[in-house]
């Protein structure tokens, strides 16, 4: 049998605390692992349509998020193929979901799409902090959620060595510890938002 | 206030009933708009809202300038290359770096791609179903569309066998109940022209459009390191170039070079063969529907951008025209100076901003970004579940700039206006034949229709000039300069204690500028007026209303209920309020309510 083509997908903010968490997972698994050639790491960002061509691609699609389940912060929650587009319709989940559900739907309609999916979402903390990084309980889930894209590559018989490996290209914003040093103080850069939702 | 007139020449009436759209659906960010309509269903008054705040300018105080860019690719769903090179240039110009010939012409063919990409995306995917209605394409004859795809264009997918198939996945996706993209349309309004065959063909190239995604899209990967994020460098581009390498990780070699060129030549096919010749038959069918001219006809502003050499600031070193031009004046093209107080100036008095003087401009070396919201008396509603906004009082999260006192619209038919008051043959000749070939007259620019056509006609001369920028390189790396970066001044330590720089480009949606100030080698301010921020504006202290407000005006709507029309002039300029107002969507809204009050 051939190995399946696997992305794995990290979507969201990295500037908007917790809501960086998919990308930040993403950069933590290249970091820390050699992966065989089917598998591909992704950094969707914010990005909709643009991610079209790496969704239609994919035989199986693995996404980080942040996401809201109404669970208690820093819970981890899986959701698996069906259930990952009939939730994002049913229950406005994800903060892209509005985008991302079209990227699946457009897939599909160009005749391609993910045949099998996982979603690992955590349940955000703090969003209301521009320039702010992970909340402490939502980066203590990191290391778990690694684990959960393992495990689910496992199933394919996909085993990445571990291999840590320093980044070659890193800046401020891509390094999550240099963005968190640099941080300039509340007081120098004022971190609170829209009005409407303080 | 009932009735009033503009300084810039609109008559406002906000006593017929109040229409609000929000959000309005098909554009990145969030963006709400109000307008009153008149007993015959024109709008008398329009007021644009940018509902969500940005940001940016407070996450970058105090931040290594070099990182700039990566933060600014952050803010936007959309161009994040455009204001990566847009902040490095800011950079780089604050700090007096030259950068190697190869890292200007590398520069040009990522914001070329980025412009025929998005032009592309922007037609088939955010504004044609303003104009095509999907679902009466259900109703297509495939044999009688393969004849009208076969009387506009060579293309060879156009067979009565590859539209039967079209529209047989179509039906089983729209009978399977997940709409998806086609959600929310106002499908069966009267105010769609086309017919089925018509919308068949459109809907077919939609599809084709989002899969040559696939292609383009190469050209950031093997420029910029990886995508949607590409790679970029104060002092040049990060791409290293080895000829004779074979595979090697990141460098830029000879089989890479040929991709990128095949993948040019395949997007000047596809928009000349598929996008243009669409563009025209769904003109013909709308030529009477000239609305949406708005502040076009009268003042528009271009930055200019695609220097044809490195670090040369004259104006005709630049391939997309620079200028603005006052009062219609078609004849005298301004110069504009980002770096003069007096021009550029930014208002917040409609704004939920603060200043300390809140009547007078600041240019953005001066400029404040400090959150303020507060709604005028005449709001109905509540603070979080606004019905109507008062614009007398503050009113959006965009802020209000201005050339000279003037609201300007900045775009890709600024551009085209521009360009073609400066006579430059590239940009004129193209535009009046278009014209002629749809019997129009050069005034029909100003419109909502003009907007879309400038945009498909700047994609074909940007894809050309992909094509000129590509053997540009090869020629020079043929000649032995494999230079890419100049990094003498990458160390803090060669910097001066204090600078300031500019940074702009045209981006797809127009004039685009970053001002930073660095003081010792840490960002101390940073402003960004993004395209959205000008033609998003909201009123000035002088009444002065924003381009779309302007653009709204005047215009006839069929339903109240469904209303198209407002939609096609705002998706005409192609708005993008992430950055210019705030990051992402927190709410998660997904149905576009419309409000009959």
């Amino acid at each position: 049998m051939e190995a399946p083509s696997i992305l794995i997908l990290g979507i969201g903010n990295i500037l908007w605390a917790d809501e960086g968490f998919g990308v930040r997972a993403v950069q933590a698994l290249q970091q820390a692992y050699h992966f065989p050639p089917e598998v591909s790491l992704l950094d969707g960002g914010t990005q909709g349509l643009a991610l079209i061509p790496y969704v239609q691609e994919a035989q199986v699609l693995l996404i980080l998020d942040a996401v809201d389940f109404q669970l208690q912060p820093g819970t981890l929650a899986e959701l698996r193929d069906a259930e990952v587009p009939a939730y994002l319709g049913a229950k406005k989940m994800s903060l892209h979901q509005v985008s991302f559900q079209e990227v699946l739907a457009l897939s599909q309609l160009l005749g391609g799409g993910p045949k099998q999916m996982l979603l690992i979402g955590v349940q955000p903390e703090i969003l209301e902090d521009y320039g702010g990084s992970l909340s402490p309980a939502v980066k203590r889930q990191m290391r778990p959620a690694m684990d959960r894209v393992m495990a689910y590559l496992a199933e394919f018989g996909i085993q990445p060595e571990w291999q840590p490996a320093s980044l070659s290209q890193v800046n401020g914003v891509e390094d999550m510890d240099e963005y968190e040093r640099q941080r300039p103080s509340a007081e120098a850069a004022c971190r609170f938002g829209d009005g409407r939702f303080l | 206030m009932t009735a009033s007139q503009t300084p810039n020449g609109f008559a406002l009436n906000d006593s017929g009933k109040r229409v609000v759209v929000d959000p309005v659906t098909r554009i990145e960010g969030h963006m709400r708009c109000e307008v009153n309509l008149d007993d015959n269903n024109v709008i008398r008054n329009a007021v644009s809202s940018g509902t969500m705040w940005r940001g940016l300018e407070v996450i970058l105080k105090g931040r290594d300038p070099r990182d700039a860019w990566a933060f600014t690719e952050r803010i936007c769903g959309v161009c994040t290359g455009t204001h990566a090179l847009t902040s490095v240039r800011a950079v780089e110009d604050a700090l007096n770096i030259q950068i190697p010939e190869n890292a200007n012409t590398i520069r040009n063919i990522m914001q070329l791609t980025l412009q025929a990409h998005d032009h592309l995306v922007h037609f088939y995917h955010l504004h044609a179903l303003d104009w095509v209605d999907v679902v009466s394409a259900l109703k297509a004859d495939p044999k009688a569309t393969s004849e009208l795809a076969q009387s506009i264009s060579s293309w060879g997918k156009s067979s009565p066998g590859y539209f039967l198939d079209i529209a047989s996945r179509l039906k089983k996706f729209v009978e399977s109940g997940q709409l998806g993209p086609f959600a929310n349309g106002y499908w069966g309004s009267p105010a769609y022209k086309l017919p089925p065959e018509a919308n068949l063909m459109a809907v077919a190239h939609y599809l084709e459009a989002l899969d040559f995604q696939k292609d383009i899209v190469k050209i950031h990967t093997i420029y910029g390191g990886k995508n949607p994020h590409p790679n970029w460098l104060v002092g040049g581009v990060p791409c290293a170039i080895n000829v004779d390498g074979v595979g090697a990780v990141g460098a830029v070699n000879m089989e890479r070079l040929n991709m990128v060129s095949s993948i040019i030549d395949r997007t000047i096919e596809f928009i000349e063969q598929v996008y243009l010749p669409d563009l025209k038959a769904i003109a013909t069918f709308y030529k009477d529907w000239l609305y949406g001219g708005g502040l076009s006809g009268q003042n528009v502003m271009s930055y200019g951008d695609i220097p044809e050499h490195a670090n040369d600031r004259s104006l005709n070193n630049l391939l997309l025209p620079h200028g603005a031009i006052i009062n219609g004046n078609l004849k005298e093209v301004h110069e504009v100076d980002l770096r003069d107080v007096a021009q550029i100036q930014e208002f917040v008095t409609h704004s939920w901003y603060r200043y300390d003087n809140e009547n007078a401009g600041l240019h953005p070396f001066q400029g404040v970004t400090e959150p303020r919201f507060e709604l005028g008396s005449k709001t109905k509603g509540t603070r979080t579940n606004i019905e109507n906004l008062d614009e007398s009082a503050k009113y959006s999260w965009i802020k209000a700039p201005r050339w000279r006192g003037h609201a300007m619209e900045v775009g890709p038919l600024a551009r085209y206006i521009i360009g073609y008051a400066k006579g430059i043959p590239a940009i004129k000749e193209p535009t009046d034949k278009l014209l002629t070939d749809l019997g129009l007259p050069v005034t029909a620019l100003f419109s909502t229709l003009g907007r879309t056509a400038a945009r498909g006609l700047e994609a074909q001369y940007c894809a050309h000039l992909m094509r000129h920028f590509q053997d540009k390189l090869v020629r020079n790396i043929k000649a032995g300069d494999l230079t890419t970066a100049n990094t003498s001044h990458w160390e803090p330590a060669t910097w001066p204690k204090e600078a300031k720089g500019v940074g702009t480009t045209e981006a797809p949606r127009g004039a685009l500028g970053h001002w930073v100030v660095i003081k010792d080698g840490k960002i101390d301010n940073y402003q960004c007026i993004v395209p959205t921020t000008w033609n998003g504006s909201p009123r000035d202290p002088q009444g002065n209303i924003g381009a779309f407000e302007a653009a709204l005006m005047n215009t006839q709507v069929a339903n109240a209920e469904q209303p198209l029309e407002i939609l096609r002039t705002l998706h005409s300029f192609d708005p993008c309020l992430a950055c210019s107002t705030h990051i992402i969507d927190k709410d998660g809204k997904e149905l576009t309510k419309v409000k009959v009050l």
